[in-house]
C-alpha cells in the first residue's frame, strides 16, 4: 500500500557521526571497544536526562524477520524498526516532544522565501567503522535518495513542487538544500533520511549494485552507520545481534559517550501472544504494540516488570463505504447501494449510530479514546479540538434515514427492516481483516449497532492483503472497516489519504479530479498547508480538513488506541511515546539499573 | 437382550441430548445474539439457597454481579437483592423447532440478568449461544453424515456390484479422496466462493463441503459387503429367476450393507460435528454473530482469553455427552451386527 511506502522514509535512522579521533582506525575490532570519552574537537550532542551506566544486553521481540537492512529498499516496518537503531539523520523529530531537533546538523537556517536551506554539521563525527563523516557522505546520500534507477522509497518526499530538491556543498560542514516551492513541511522532512557512508557504498553504486547491498545475510565489517548500534551478528530466523557504536555522537550530560548498553538483541517472534509469553517468562526485557487484552493480562501479574500506557497514538479506524465511480460499468447491484452510500445523510445517520464509547470500552478495555475525526488525542500539535463529538442517538439517525426517504418496517416478531425509497432493504456486508481481532470485534459491535437502524450487515473478515486488494484495485466490496497509522504528527505523510487523487484516498482512490466540491475543497487545502510555512497557519488550514471530514463522513471515525507498553524494573530511561519507535526512541538512553539485576535476568 | 437394551439406552440419551439443542429456544434463557455491552466476560452466576443472614430460600436464588468500578472485567455480587430463579419465564422471543413462535422459556429472573455459564467480550449469554450453537453443529453433523452415507452407499454397490473396469476407476477415485489432504482442499474451497455470504447459505457451504469429503471410507466398506453378498446363493437364485440389477441391488444386496451404514452413520456424524468445529474454529463456518461451538471456541485463539476466562472453554465441553452417545451407540451397533444376522437370514452355518 502507499502508505507504506510513502511513511518508509519516516523512519528513524540515527547516524553517528564522528570526528576528530585521534587513531585512524580502519575496521573496528571485533568485541566491545571501551566506551570512549570525548574527543576535545568532536562536536557531540549533549542528552539531558537521568545518568546511566554502562553494560548490560537488552532484549526485546520483533514481529517479524527484517527483510534488510538496507535503508534504501526497507519497506516493512520490523526493518525500519531495526535500522532506526543503527542510522541517523541530519534533523531529527524528539519522539517525546514531537518537536524537531538537532541531530547530525547542529543547526539550519531557512531563507526568508523558504526555498533554501543551509544545514551545518558537527564537527569531527565517524561513522560506526571509523571513517570520518563529512559533507561528500551527505551529497552522496541525496544523490542516492534521488536518483531513479535505485528506487529509493525516499524518494516521492524528496520531490516537493514537481521537482527533486538540489543540494549543495559549501564548505566540509555546510550545505544547502534548495527547493522549487516552499514546504510547509520544513525541517522535519529531514528526519529518518539515514546518512549513507560514501566510503563504503560509491563503489556499488556506480555499479548499480545498492539495491542488493545490506542484506540481512551482509558481514559486520561491510557495514557502517550513524546510529546508536552497529551490526555484530544475524541468526536468520533467530536474533539480530547489534552492539554499541564506539563512535556515537551523543553524551549524556556527564561527558559519558552514550549508548550505554553494550548490546542490543532482537528475537523474531512471529505472534503477538508468543511475544507475550516470552516477555512474561522474562526472556525479552521490553514489549510494545500491545493490545489492550494481553496489557491487562500482563498487568494483573507483574513480577518485576511496569506496563504503562503512554496514551491513544496516531492510529484511527474508521468505516468507509465504497464511493468509487464506475461510470458505464457499474453493477446494478452495486449503483442501489452506492445510491445510499453517496447520501450524506446516510453516513451521517450510520455515525450518530455507532456506539465509540462501546468500541473504547469492549474493544480496548477502556484503553483507547473514541474518534469523530482522523487526528487523534495524541497527536497534539494538530488535532482540531473544536470539531463536535456527539454522543451516540439513534433517535437523530432515524430522523436523518427519514429525511433522506428511508423508512422503517417492523415484522410481528419484532424484527425491524430499513429500506430505501425504492422499498429495496437496506443490506451490505463489511470487510475487515481478519488477522486484526480488535477490527473484527468493532465489526461485529458496529453490525448490533445498525441493526437498530434496521440494517443488515454481514461481517466479512478476510485476510490482509486480498482486503487491500479488493479495497484498492478490484474495487468489489460494499464497505470496509480499516484502520490507518500516521507515521508522523504532521499532516503531510498523510497527504495520500486525503488527496482525491491519492492512492490511499480509500473510498474512491485516484481520482482524475474531485467527485465531490468537498474533496475539491479538501485537495485545496491540504496543498495549500503543503506549502505554507508556520505551523500557525497550517494549523488553521487542516483545521479546516479535520471539519470538512467530520461533516461529510467520507470515513465513519471508530476510535484510536492507546501505545502500551511493557519494561523490566531494572531498566531505566524508559519514556514510552507514542510515535514511533515506541519505547526505542530513546535506546542510546535506556540503561540497566545495577549489575545484579540485569545478570539475573 | 442386553445388547438390544444397551442399544435402547444410548438411543434414549441421544434423542434427549437432542431434543434439548433442537428446543434451544426454550433452554436458552435470552437471545443468543443480544449483546449487553456494560457486562463484558462476566463469570458464571451462583445459584444459592441459603442467603447472608442464613435463611433458607424455597427458590433458589443469586445476587446480581455489578462492573467494579473503573474495571474492564472484574464483578461483585450485588448481595443487597437477591433475585429468585423462576421457571417457566417470558422473555425473547424464538421459534421453536424454527416453527411455533414462542417467549416461553424454562427459566429466568426479572430484574437482572441470569447468565448461569458467563458472558462473552460482548456480553452475549454463553449458555444461550451454547444451546444454539449446538443447532449448527449438530446439524451440520447430522447433513454431513447423511449426504456421505448417501454418496457412500450409491458409490461403494455400483463398485461392488458391477466390478470391473467401474470398480477399478471409483476405488481410484476414493483413494485419491482419502489421500487429500482435506483441511487445505477446504480452505481452497472457501476462498473462491463469493465473500458476503449469508449465515444460512454459509451453513449449507459447511454441509455440502464436510458432505462430500467424507464418502470414500463408508464407500469402500459398502463394497467390501456387496461383493460378498453378490455371491450368496440367495442372490444368485435371485439372479437365475431374471432379477434386475436394480431389483437385487434394492432388495437384496441394500439390506445386507444396512447394518454397516447405520455403524458408520454412528460414527460419522460425530467426526462430521468435529469437523464443522474445526472449520469455525478457523473461521470458515458460519459468521458472527451467529454462534456455533466452533466459532464459539475460536475466541480461545487469542492468548489473553485463555488464561483469563476459564468459562470460555465451556463450549467444549458440550460435546462430550454426544461424542459419549454416538460412541456408545455404535459400539452397541457394532455387537448386534453381521455373523449371527447373517446366520439367521440364509440358515448359513459355517461349523
Amino acid at each position: 500500500m502507499r502508505k507504506e511506502r510513502l511513511t518508509s522514509h519516516r523512519c528513524r535512522f540515527i547516524f553517528s557521526l564522528f570526528l576528530g579521533c585521534a587513531s585512524t582506525i580502519a575496521l573496528p575490532a571485533k568485541g566491545f571497544p571501551q566506551p570512549q570519552q570525548a574527543n576535545a574537537k568532536e562536536e557531540l550532542l549533549t542528552l539531558p536526562g537521568e545518568i546511566g551506566r554502562s553494560g548490560g544486553h537488552l532484549v526485546i521481540s520483533l514481529r517479524a524477520e527484517p527483510k534488510t537492512l538496507n535503508p534504501l529498499t526497507a519497506a516493512d516496518t520490523p526493518s525500519r524498526e531495526v535500522i532506526a537503531t543503527m542510522q541517523a539523520d541530519l534533523v531529527h523529530i524528539n519522539r517525546a516532544t514531537q518537536l524537531t531537533e538537532s541531530a547530525l546538523a547542529k543547526s539550519w537556517k531557512i531563507s526568508a522565501d523558504g526555498l533554501q536551506y543551509t544545514l551545518t554539521l558537527r564537527q569531527d563525527l565517524r561513522f560506526s567503522d571509523g571513517h570520518p563523516l563529512d559533507a561528500d557522505d551527505v551529497l552522496f546520500t541525496f544523490r542516492v535518495y534521488l536518483d531513479e534507477n535505485v528506487h529509493a522509497t525516499q524518494r516521492d518526499l524528496l520531490i516537493v513542487g514537481g521537482k527533486p530538491l538540489t543540494v549543495r556543498k559549501v564548505d566540509a560542514q555546510t550545505l544547502v538544500f534548495q527547493f522549487a516551492k516552499p514546504y510547509g513541511v520544513e525541517e522535519r522532512i529531514f528526519d529518518g533520511l539515514a546518512i549513507l557512508p560514501r566510503h563504503l557504498l560509491e563503489k556499488p553504486y556506480q555499479e548499480g549494485k545498492l539495491g542488493q547491498l545490506w542484506t540481512t545475510s551482509t558481514p559486520p565489517n561491510e557495514w557502517a552507520g550513524l546510529g546508536p548500534f552497529r551490526l555484530k551478528e544475524y541468526v536468520a530466523g533467530q536474533k539480530l545481534v547489534l552492539e554499541r557504536n564506539p563512535y556515537y555522537w551523543k553524551t549524556d550530560t556527564k561527558g559519558n559517550r552514550l549508548p550505554y548498553l553494550d548490546e542490543l538483541v532482537f528475537l523474531f517472534v512471529p505472534s503477538a501472544d508468543a511475544q507475550v509469553i516470552r516477555f512474561q517468562s522474562g526472556e525479552t526485557d521490553m514489549i510494545t504494540r500491545l493490545g489492550a487484552e494481553n496489557f491487562s493480562v500482563l498487568s494483573r501479574q507483574q513480577h518485576g516488570y511496569t506496563m504503562s500506557d503512554a496514551g491513544p497514538g496516531l492510529e484511527y479506524n474508521f468505516l468507509f463505504f465504497n464511493l468509487n465511480d464506475f461510470g458505464e460499468k457499474s453493477s446494478a447491484y452495486l449503483t442501489r447501494k452506492q445510491k445510499w452510500f453517496r447520501d450524506v445523510k446516510f453516513r451521517q445517520a450510520i455515525s450518530a449510530a455507532v456506539d465509540r464509547d462501546a468500541i473504547v470500552r469492549l474493544v480496548y478495555q477502556g484503553r483507547g479514546a473514541a474518534l469523530w475525526g482522523p487526528v487523534t488525542p495524541g497527536n497534539r500539535r494538530w488535532v482540531n479540538t473544536s470539531i463536535p463529538h456527539p454522543s451516540r442517538s439513534l433517535d437523530h439517525a432515524r430522523a436523518l434515514l427519514r429525511e433522506a426517504g428511508f423508512s422503517l418496517s417492523t415484522t410481528p416478531n419484532g424484527e425491524s427492516t430499513l429500506s430505501d425509497a425504492d422499498g429495496k432493504p437496506v443490506e451490505f456486508s463489511v470487510l475487515t481483516s481478519s488477522s486484526n481481532s480488535d477490527r473484527t470485534k468493532m465489526a461485529t459491535l458496529v453490525q448490533d449497532d445498525l441493526k437498530q437502524l434496521g440494517m443488515h450487515v454481514q461481517v466479512v473478515p478476510l485476510e490482509f492483503r486480498s482486503l487491500i486488494d479488493r479495497v484498492t484495485l478490484t474495487k468489489e466490496y460494499d464497505a470496509c472497516l480499516l484502520g490507518l497509522v500516521s507515521f508522523d504528527a504532521d499532516p503531510t505523510p498523510d497527504l495520500n489519504v486525503w488527496l482525491s487523487s491519492g492512492g490511499t484516498h480509500l473510498w474512491n482512490p485516484s481520482q482524475p479530479r474531485p467527485a465531490t466540491t468537498w474533496e475539491a475543497e479538501i485537495d485545496r487545502l491540504m496543498e495549500q498547508q503543503l506549502v505554507t510555512p508556520g505551523y500557525d497557519q497550517r494549523k488553521k488550514l487542516y483545521d479546516r480538513v479535520q471539519e470538512i471530514l467530520a461533516e461529510n463522513q467520507p470515513m465513519i471515525f471508530l476510535a484510536s488506541p492507546d501505545i502500551l507498553v511493557g519494561a523490566k524494573n531494572s531498566i531505566a530511561n524508559v519514556h514510552p511515546a507514542v510515535l514511533e519507535p515506541y519505547v526505542l526512541w530513546n535506546v542510546e538512553q535506556l540503561y540497566f539499573r545495577t549489575g545484579a539485576e540485569s545478570a539475573n535476568r | 437382550m442386553t445388547q438390544r437394551r444397551k442399544l435402547t439406552n444410548w438411543l434414549i440419551v441421544l434423542v434427549a441430548l437432542h431434543g434439548i439443542i433442537a428446543a434451544a429456544g426454550f433452554f436458552a434463557p435470552y437471545d443468543p445474539v443480544e449483546q449487553d455491552r456494560g457486562r463484558p466476560y462476566l463469570p458464571p452466576m451462583h445459584l444459592h439457597m441459603v442467603d447472608g443472614q442464613g435463611h433458607l430460600h424455597v427458590r433458589p436464588f443469586f445476587y446480581p454481579l455489578r462492573l467494579r468500578e473503573g474495571s474492564f472485567d472484574q464483578y461483585e455480587e450485588d448481595t443487597a437483592g437477591a433475585v429468585p430463579l423462576r421457571l417457566f419465564t417470558r422473555g425473547a422471543a424464538y421459534r421453536l423447532l424454527g416453527l411455533i413462535p414462542s417467549r416461553l422459556h424454562l427459566f429466568g429472573a426479572v430484574g437482572a440478568r441470569i447468565h448461569l455459564l458467563g458472558t462473552d467480550a460482548y456480553g452475549r449469554d454463553q449458555l444461550s449461544r451454547i444451546l444454539y450453537g449446538g443447532q449448527v453443529s449438530l446439524l451440520a453433523g447430522l447433513l454431513g453424515a447423511t449426504v456421505t452415507l448417501l454418496l457412500g452407499a450409491l458409490i461403494g454397490m455400483a463398485a461392488g456390484y458391477y466390478s470391473g473396469w467401474r470398480d477399478e476407476l471409483l476405488m481410484r477415485v476414493a483413494e485419491l479422496f482419502l489421500a487429500l489432504p482435506w483441511l487445505y482442499l477446504l480452505f481452497a474451497l472457501r476462498a473462491f466462493l463469493p465473500l458476503a455470504v449469508s449465515p444460512l447459505e454459509a451453513f449449507l457451504l459447511v454441509v455440502v463441503v464436510i458432505g462430500m469429503v467424507g464418502w470414500a471410507r463408508p464407500a469402500r466398506l459398502v463394497r467390501g459387503v456387496v461383493l460378498s453378498v453378490k455371491e450368496r446363493d440367495f442372490v444368485r437364485a435371485a439372479r437365475g429367476f431374471g432379477a434386475s440389477d436394480f431389483y437385487l441391488l434394492r432388495h437384496h444386496i441394500f439390506p445386507e450393507t444396512a447394518s454397516v451404514l447405520l455403524t458408520q452413520a454412528a460414527i460419522l456424524v460425530p467426526q462430521f460435528v468435529l469437523a464443522e468445529m474445526t472449520l469455525s474454529f478457523l473461521g470458515l463456518g458460519v459468521p458472527e454473530p451467529m454462534s456455533s461451538w466452533g466459532n464459539l471456541l475460536a475466541t480461545l485463539q487469542q492468548y489473553s482469553v485463555l488464561v483469563s476466562y476459564w468459562w470460555m472453554y465451556l463450549p467444549a465441553l458440550a460435546i462430550v455427552p454426544f461424542f459419549l452417545g454416538y460412541l456408545g451407540l455404535a459400539s452397541a451397533l457394532q455387537q448386534r451386527t453381521t455373523p449371527y444376522k447373517l446366520e439367521e437370514k440364509t440358515g448359513w452355518n459355517p461349523s
